[in-house]
């Protein structure tokens, strides 16, 4: 009985591993079969000219360069913001205190509200300033999707260092400051797995950025300035009736994916160089 | 006028006051009337204990009788706990270190605290020693190198690690982990040691290196040790202090409480009828 159990588990165990391990293939072939053929030079060095929306010339330069700007300005901001306010609710304020578990409560609601919502009320506020959708605007509103993610993957692995640490630490005579530099160290991998899961999260949401960074055929040279950004680049281009627009819809996915997959190796691999080097 | 020692042969007489005061150790490590409470429970009741310079006092007692509790008290590491309420004074020299407007990261500098369970910090084993004089301000490579060297040495580690010094110090066993937190301890040069059972996680061979370095280390530093093993505070300790359920029961010179032990509850815990 015991033995069929296990069994039945273990079945179901694989089924849903091949099932997650198909779809993210399938997935990847439709992008790379579909979007290869029309991936060229062009695409990734361009803007888009005159013809481009028809199926001519040109390229996505100006979504590609808008969504790295956008990401690094959001993960920027967000890591200013999100950093202070693990190390606030766990290590100045005690990490089981009332305050502490309200703001983790408020965190976690945050996580949960659908990014369209962001995106309007990010709309909302810039209207409220008589602010055009910008760089700025978009970056704004992609932080503030992020930021309920930042907080509550570094306070994951914040919770978990133990008291000794930091006790070890105080009775050598550290302040408090300079315990905290050593347990920003401690969870830098934790850190780095927080700033990995915002890029993913931030670079390809379409919703947030529609009202807030809007969309234009050149390259942002202020943050003032709309910027296109990849998810719309991919969204526009799918609702083309010409087929070739289409196709490179494709394309343009296929660039995001590489984007992020450059990203999170870069990072991974700049996480661990400085978890590793001195104080 | 009225001569005391007339009136109250009781009391001791001027002459026997002097002596009590010249027999008495001299002290720069004063507990005053030290209560603690957690979460309203009393923890650590009336406690008075001065700690000789220069000397090794153990303090013994059953598990749970506020041993490290103790030790917490006398480098305020119960500050952040606001669960616990600490009463009373301790003072280091003329100093309270309860008092207000005591930096109290000048305070622990002066006590080297080695704690229960040995937790290295997660940098390198260099880095590990290294980490105290750094904060103080040293930063030439080659005095780190020394102090390190110096100090890895006088816990014994030194020909174990000295190939090793850059890789991780989680890496190393618990045993020489504790003697690593030793090296860093000493490293920051404290007046006072206070150990809590530091060579718990040792064997004996360790425990005998550990235990001649305090011997050693007694020539500079007052140094309080929790142990739970009396045949330890027999080897090494020049005055005893026994607690039991919070209180100190009884302090004096090593061998006379061994042998003549005042109290019946002493008595009964060197007989080992309780543990
Ligand atoms: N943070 C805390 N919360 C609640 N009770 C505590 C706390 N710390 C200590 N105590 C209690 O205080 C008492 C003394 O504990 P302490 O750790 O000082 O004992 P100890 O003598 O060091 O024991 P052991 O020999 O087992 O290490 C115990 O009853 C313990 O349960
Ligand atoms: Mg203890």
């Amino acid at each position: 009985m015991k033995n069929l159990e296990e069994k039945v588990f273990k079945a179901l165990m694989i089924f849903a591993s091949v099932t997650i391990l198909a779809v993210l293939l399938y997935i990847l072939y439709v992008i790379i079969s579909k979007g290869l053929p029309s991936l060229n030079w062009d695409m990734v060095s361009k803007i888009p000219s005159g013809g481009f929306y028809l199926g001519k010339e040109g390229g996505i330069l100006n979504a590609i360069l808008g969504s790295l700007f956008l990401i690094a300005g959001s993960v920027l901001i967000s890591m200013v913001i999100s950093l202070p306010v693990a190390l606030y609710i766990n290590f100045v304020k005690r990490k089981e205190s009332k305050f502490s578990n309200t703001l983790r409560f408020a965190f976690d609601i945050l996580f949960g509200i659908p990014s369209i919502v962001y995106g309007a009320f990010g709309f909302m506020v810039m209207i409220y300033f008589g602010l055009q959708a910008s760089l700025l605007g978009g970056i704004i509103a992609v932080s503030l999707l992020v930021i309920p993610i930042m907080v509550r993957s570094i306070d994951e692995v914040a919770v978990s260092v133990p008291q000794d640490l930091i006790e070890a630490l105080k009775s050598l005579g550290a302040t408090q400051y300079e315990t905290l530099k050593v347990i920003v160290r401690q969870i830098s991998p934790g850190i780095t797995t927080a700033i990995l899961l915002s890029i993913g999260r931030g670079i390809g949401d379409a919703a947030t950025v529609l009202f807030t960074a809007g969309y234009s055929d050149s390259i942002p040279v202020s943050p003032m300035q709309p910027a296109a950004t990849l998810p719309l680049a991919i969204f526009f281009q799918l609702s083309s009736p010409v087929e070739e627009v289409q196709n490179r819809a494709y394309a343009a996915a296929l660039i995001l994916t590489i984007i992020i997959l450059i990203l999170s190796f870069s990072t991974r691999y700049f996480g661990r160089k400085m978890s590793k080097s001195k104080l | 006028m009225i001569d005391i020692a007339t009136v109250s042969p009781e009391k001791p007489s001027i002459k026997q006051k002097m002596t009590i005061v010249q027999s008495l150790p001299v002290s720069n490590l004063k507990v005053i009337d030290l209560n603690v409470y957690i979460h309203g429970k009393h923890i650590l009741k009336d406690i008075n204990l001065s700690i000789p310079e220069k000397k090794i006092t153990c303090i013994i007692g059953p598990s749970g009788c506020g041993k490290t509790t103790l030790l917490r008290s006398l480098n305020r590491l119960h500050d952040d706990a606001s669960e616990v309420k600490v009463e009373g004074q301790v003072y280091v020299g003329d100093e309270d270190i309860y008092a207000k407007n005591v930096e109290v990261t000048h305070i622990r500098k002066k006590m080297g605290l080695l704690a229960q369970r040995p937790t290295v910090l997660p940098m390198s084993i260099f880095d590990n020693v290294a980490y105290g004089p750094r904060l103080y301000g040293i930063r030439r490579r080659r005095k780190l190198y020394e102090i390190v060297k110096h100090q890895l040495q006088a816990v014994g580690l030194w020909e174990e690690v000295k190939d090793r010094l850059k890789t991780p110090a989680v890496r190393l066993s618990i045993g020489q982990q504790q003697r690593l937190c030793l090296a860093r301890g000493l490293a920051v040069e404290p007046e006072f040691i206070l150990g809590d059972e530091a060579t718990s996680a040792l064997d004996p061979l360790s425990t005998t290196k550990i235990e001649e370095m305090f011997l050693t280390l007694k020539e500079k530093y007052s140094i309080v040790l929790v142990t739970h093993t009396l045949r330890q505070a027999k080897r090494i300790s020049d005055y005893i202090a026994f607690m039991y359920l919070g209180q100190l029961i009884e302090f004096g010179p090593s061998n006379e409480v061994f042998s003549n032990p005042k109290h019946k509850l002493t008595r009964e815990y060197l007989d080992g009828s309780f543990s």
